[in-house]
């Protein structure tokens, strides 16, 4: 049974775009905004690769081999070896499949959780705003990396744990953006009406109210891609994110990366390289994706 | 506009509060203590008797509620105690730490500054040229870039390209001098850290400079000054240029108040004994005094740059208040 | 009076260098004067050497003390070569059934705030290591569990009476952590002064300490060992990061670091640096363990933990690993170098090192087949965060056994938590461990194999009285020949047989350092001979 509220989303979800095929669509975002578009080749290529780690190396990214310890790029090891004789260039590879995990697994989560603890908080508002509030206050209180930091000595160092580090402090500066938006939202007379008709709360905001504040979160979530890749980078090169042997892109300029750079420079130059690109290819999507949803909120 | 002030005034308390509950119970949740680190931590012979001892000396070992009203009291009357790590005091081992970490922030924002404001303009006046690409280019790069890894290269090239052009390696100092003692020395090893963090930084507020400056060149007065004719240097200069400033401060503002307790990482790779190295020593020491003081000077230096910041927007915009 | 004083001062001296002129001509003569920077990766808890352990504290603050007897600085590799340090004349003979040993304490020595050191401030400082105060910790008084007691007659004598004649006892009063402390200190600012005072009679006087970033000391001209110490002072300057200590001895920022680092980075440093780069190399009194839980299945059959040593090619990993890792030595339970030690031969014969890695692999494979795994099972392997040489052993022994089909995740976890686990929670199925001495004594050493009721750092959580009796026995037994025949068979059942916990690797100490610094020779720990005071900087 149709209600009248159902009623007004749909409307609203018709609205008055004109029909256009999305591949026409696509040709004009990539007209007006080469560098999204060049963007989302980037990360589209980093999920590919991901995704064929292994049909594309000819390596074990685990394996040691003694035998070949600190070889320089060549043609068996395009990007040489590591200290316990592994191919950097695999690892690399699959290095890419821990930082989009990680990466994808925080933002999603911790901008979901931002989403539903900012919608929650705009539509209740009042008391429980006020001490919500608080609470986002002293999560962004603490810095990040701090924050990071505390969470994984409490509960220690691994793939999970990284994720759950990470996600914790994105929570917040996701909530308060989305919020914001909300508290707009919450004046318009329709959720009045549905509020009006007795509908359950939860209803109310899972309907109405986060269809309405999907932009805001888009763009957090995006951005929140290439922070969370960076900080994976940083918390495993003060030897506390992913650990060994499992490849990953921040453990890998950790360690013998650095003590052995002079002799060695290829250890820490690839990864690293890896990361800035994965990072850049993420913020310029992000960049695309807040300039097309939102072409008000430019700044950071 | 007092009203408001001093409600987020009284509403810091809370906050504070808040985080000190925070951190005491997180502290308390990671596993091991101080006193078995220190005594068991070398894989030697361990006496059981020691580590008892040592905790029932720093109170370790004292019920949650004693030694959380010890804290809370110690914050609000100034006093916090001694490191239990070292036995010091706090505020004399903040202090040394405060120094550095302070001029790196300072040296780090001149140079994100120097950087970011004729860049972010050249980028909003060419919007969509290749100049434009060229610039955002290179401060997402800067976003993009592990400014760690960005350390280890500097300190890398550092020690080969000296060793090839002057024949002996040479590399910052690994211990900080105050700059009215030695200023050579003092800048010899700040500038590479400030550099680090400074291009990060500098992609940040270049990015805002671009933003802010687009926002203001289509308002109503700058159109009205280009139809009037005046000199587009004269108009980005004396109107766009001005009023733009406000949300590039904010960020420089933000991210200076961010680097007095983050410099985590980069610390590590210059080895500076700054704040944040201490703050990773006292988390991995388990030195819940010296880290409970440290998250709470974080935490007041935040809270009181966001009400400033706050204030000041509330001041200039009237609408901001009654939201 | 002044002017006399100086001019024995400086007639000694020049007769002490004429004599070391004569006595050693290989050695030019040292040269006075001059700063020695160094640098440290662990940090400075409290400055009282009675408590702490690290080598953070040994470092910097060792140089400031005095000990009552120290390994020889000439001669630091010996692992049984003792001198006096403020006592005279050689190692007393040991009376009375080998349990009275009588020290004559030099008349000659002041504190660094002038005082006179007499035999009741040794006595004063070993009454606090053996039996302090309630309230006040003492680390190390298991070490001197044989002593009676320790009186001292009159200001030159110093006698300690033990319950029962022990080889462990002269070593345990080399320990660097004896510091001798002043009695009146003691008595007038209580036993925690120390803690962040410093009042010794060292080669060198505290001058300042910056926490997190360095310690300095300057020369004592009162120090009693005559002509030393050549330095004009030092600074131990903090650098946890192994990274920047190699960049620092390259680039001059520091002349060296004292605990050691892996061989690819004294490659690298050689080849940047040439002659103006000297290498010491040691075997290290430090080894790298492997400790299952016996309290988790499968790890409580002992088939499965002998499968577990089985496994790992010690002999190979030994040629593999030292190239990339501080550890190199294959040895027992005891120090390789030492009396006690077993020979290659009787090593040969223990589950673990036999010489045919396959033939090993394949027993361990059957053993696993009969204990039930025949395809093998997955467990996690507990890691400390630091990389040398835990992550990177860690790294290898995971790859060894997957060679007989086990499955290994690796769990890591810094410092603090991952001492709770071993200590408190328990929660692991096989950890890394490590069992890391300062002076070499064997008969204490090998206590990590004792029952975990006895030993305060066994977490295998085994007990096994055949042990503890052996132990004991191995101590009481004044005779070296009878103590080596104990020991093989404590080794033998510890490693093999039971397969309780086992050593992988014995650590191997390399410590490049620039060639201008003299007179410092490397020992087999990176606690001992830390003195400082026959350094010198040719430059």
């Amino acid at each position: 049974m149709a209600s009248p509220s159902d009623l007004a989303v749909s409307e609203m979800d018709f609205d008055a775009l004109p029909e256009r095929s999305w591949v026409d669509k696509i040709k004009d975002t990539a007209r007006k905004k080469p560098l999204g578009a060049v963007s989302a080749c980037a990360v589209l290529v980093m999920l590919l690769v991901a995704a064929l780690a292994n049909a594309i190396t000819f390596y074990d990214p685990v394996q040691n081999a003694f035998d070949s310890m600190h070889v320089a790029p060549g043609a068996a090891h395009w990007f040489g070896t590591d200290q316990f004789g592994r191919d950097i260039f695999t690892r690399i590879v699959f290095g890419a499949r821990t930082a989009l995990f990680v990466g994808f697994s925080a933002s999603i989560l911790g901008s979901t959780a931002g989403l539903i603890l900012g919608v929650g908080s705009a539509y209740f508002g009042g008391r429980f705003d006020l001490i919500f509030q608080r609470f986002m206050d002293i999560f962004i209180s603490f810095p990040l990396i701090i924050m990071a930091l505390s969470v994984v000595s409490i509960f220690g160092t691994g793939t999970q744990n990284v994720i759950l580090a990470i996600t914790i402090p994105l929570i917040p500066r996701c909530a308060r953006v989305v919020r914001s938006s909300a508290l707009a939202i919450r004046e318009i007379p329709y959720v009045d009406a549905a509020r009006a008709l007795g509908f359950a709360h939860v209803r109310i905001i899972f309907r109405h109210m986060i269809p309405n504040v999907m932009a805001p979160y888009l763009i957090m979530l995006t951005s929140f891609l290439g922070q969370a890749i960076l900080l994976e980078a940083s918390l495993s090169y003060l030897g506390l994110g992913v650990q060994e042997p499992t490849p990953a892109w921040g453990l890998m300029l950790q360690g013998g990366a650095e003590e052995y750079a002079e002799s060695a420079p290829w250890i820490p130059v690839f990864p690293g390289l890896a990361i800035t690109a994965a990072v850049f290819a993420f913020n310029l999507f992000g960049d695309a994706v807040r300039d097309t949803l939102d072409p008000r909120l430019r700044s950071e | 506009m007092y009203k408001y002030t001093i409600k987020r005034i009284l509403l810091m308390f809370p906050t504070l509060l808040g985080a000190a509950v925070l951190v005491f119970f997180m502290l308390r949740l990671i596993p091991g203590d101080v006193c078995e680190l220190r005594m068991a931590g070398t894989g030697m012979y361990v006496d059981k008797e020691a580590i008892a001892t040592c905790q029932q000396n720093l109170g370790i070992n004292a019920p949650i509620y004693v030694q959380f009203i010890d804290f809370i009291t110690g914050f609000f009357t100034f006093d916090l105690g001694n490191s239990m790590w070292t036995g010091k005091p706090i505020l004399h081992e903040i202090g040394l730490r405060f120094e550095l970490s302070l001029q790196v922030a300072i040296m780090a924002t001149l140079t994100a500054t120097i950087i970011a404001i004729p860049l972010g303009t050249i980028s909003a006046i060419k919007q969509d040229t290749w100049i434009d690409y060229i610039v955002r280019s290179f401060s997402i790069a800067g976003i993009a870039m592990p400014s760690f890894w960005l350390g280890i290269l500097i300190i890398l090239g550092l020690l080969i390209m000296t060793q090839k052009f002057f024949g002996n390696p040479w590399m910052p100092p690994i211990h900080y001098t105050p700059i009215w003692e030695d200023p050579v020395a003092n800048i010899s090893q700040l500038i590479w850290p400030a550099v680090a963090t400074g291009y990060r930084y500098s992609a940040v507020a270049t990015r805002m400079t671009r933003s802010a400056l687009l926002e203001v060149l289509r308002e109503d007065y700058v159109r009205t000054a280009r139809a009037k004719g005046l000199l587009e240097k004269l108009i980005i200069n004396r109107h766009a240029l001005k009023n733009s400033l406000l949300p590039v401060a904010t960020i420089i503002g933000l991210e200076f108040a961010f680097l007095m307790g983050g410099l985590v990482v980069t610390e590590q790779v210059f080895n500076l004994n700054g704040l944040g190295k201490l703050f990773v020593e006292s988390v991995t020491n388990h030195d819940y005094t010296m880290t409970q003081s440290l998250v709470m000077l974080v935490a007041v230096v935040f809270i009181l740059t966001n009400l400033f910041i706050d204030i000041l927007y509330a001041w200039l915009d009237p609408r901001i208040r009654y939201s | 009076m002044r002017n006399t004083r100086m001019k024995t001062l400086l007639i000694t001296a020049v007769v002490f260098a004429v004599a070391l002129w004569s006595f050693a001509p290989a050695e030019a003569a040292p040269k006075k004067g001059g700063t020695l920077k160094f640098v440290v990766g662990s940090k400075i808890p409290s400055y009282d050497g009675h408590i702490e352990s690290t080598f953070g504290m040994i470092h910097p603050i060792r140089p400031f003390y005095s000990l009552l007897i120290r390994v020889n600085p000439d001669n630091p590799a010996s692992p049984t070569d003792f001198v006096c340090d403020v006592c005279e004349g050689g190692i007393p003979a040991p009376t009375e059934g080998h349990t009275k040993y009588t020290f004559k304490i030099r008349g000659d020595i002041t504190f660094h705030n002038g005082q006179k050191l007499t035999s009741a401030d040794v006595k004063a400082t070993y009454d606090k290591i053996i039996s302090p105060p309630k309230g006040i910790e003492s680390n190390r008084k298991a070490f001197f569990s044989m002593v009676e007691s320790v009186t001292a007659p009159d200001p030159k004598t110093l006698v300690f009476k033990l319950k029962y004649p022990t080889g462990a006892f002269v070593p345990a009063l080399a320990l660097p952590y004896n510091f001798i402390y002043s009695k009146a200190d003691l008595d007038k600012h209580g036993y925690k002064w120390h803690q962040k005072n410093v009042n010794g009679t060292g080669a060198f006087r505290f001058v300042q300490h910056q926490p997190g970033a360095f310690v300095e000391g300057k020369r004592y001209d009162k120090y009693h060992h005559k002509g030393k110490p050549h330095l004009d002072g030092y600074r131990a300057i903090s650098a946890p990061k192994m990274a920047i200590r190699l960049q620092a001895i390259r680039g001059d920022r520091a002349a060296i670091e004292f605990r050691g680092f892996p061989p690819k980075a004294r490659d690298d440093l050689k080849k940047a640096l040439g002659d103006k780069l000297t290498v010491q190399e040691s075997d290290w009194n430090c080894n790298l363990m492997v400790t299952p839980n016996h309290k988790r299945k499968p790890f409580d059959d002992a088939r499965v933990r002998r499968a577990l040593t089985l496994a790992i090619d010690r002999w190979g990993g030994s040629k593999y690993l030292s190239r990339i890792a501080i550890v190199k030595t294959v040895g027992g339970v005891v120090f390789p170098k030492h009396p006690l030690a077993a020979t290659k031969e009787e090593l040969t014969k223990i589950a673990g090192y036999w010489p045919d890695i396959n033939k090993s692999r394949a027993e361990a494979k059957r053993l696993l087949k009969e204990a039930g795994y025949p395809n093998g099972f997955e467990f996690t392997l507990h890691n400390r965060g630091v990389d040398q040489p835990y992550k990177v052993v860690g790294t290898w022994v995971i790859d060894q056994w997957r060679k007989i089909g086990l499955k290994v995740k690796q769990w890591v976890q810094p410092s603090g938590p991952f001492y709770a686990t071993l200590r408190k929670k328990k929660n692991f199925d096989v950890s890394i461990d490590f069992n890391c001495q300062s002076v070499i004594n064997p008969l204490v050493d090998v206590s990590k194999f004792i029952s975990d009721d006895k030993a305060g750092n066994q977490y295998a959580q085994y007990q096994d009285r055949q042990l503890d009796k052996w132990f004991e026995e191995m101590n009481k037994e004044p005779d070296v020949k009878k103590q080596r025949a104990i020991m093989r068979k404590y080794e033998k059942r510890a490693l093999d047989e039971m397969a309780h916990q086992f050593v992988t690797l014995w650590w191997y100490k390399i410590n490049p350092h620039r060639s201008y610094v003299k007179g410092w020779k490397i020992a087999p720990s990176h606690y001992l001979n830390q003195h400082l005071d026959n350094v010198w900087l040719d430059q």
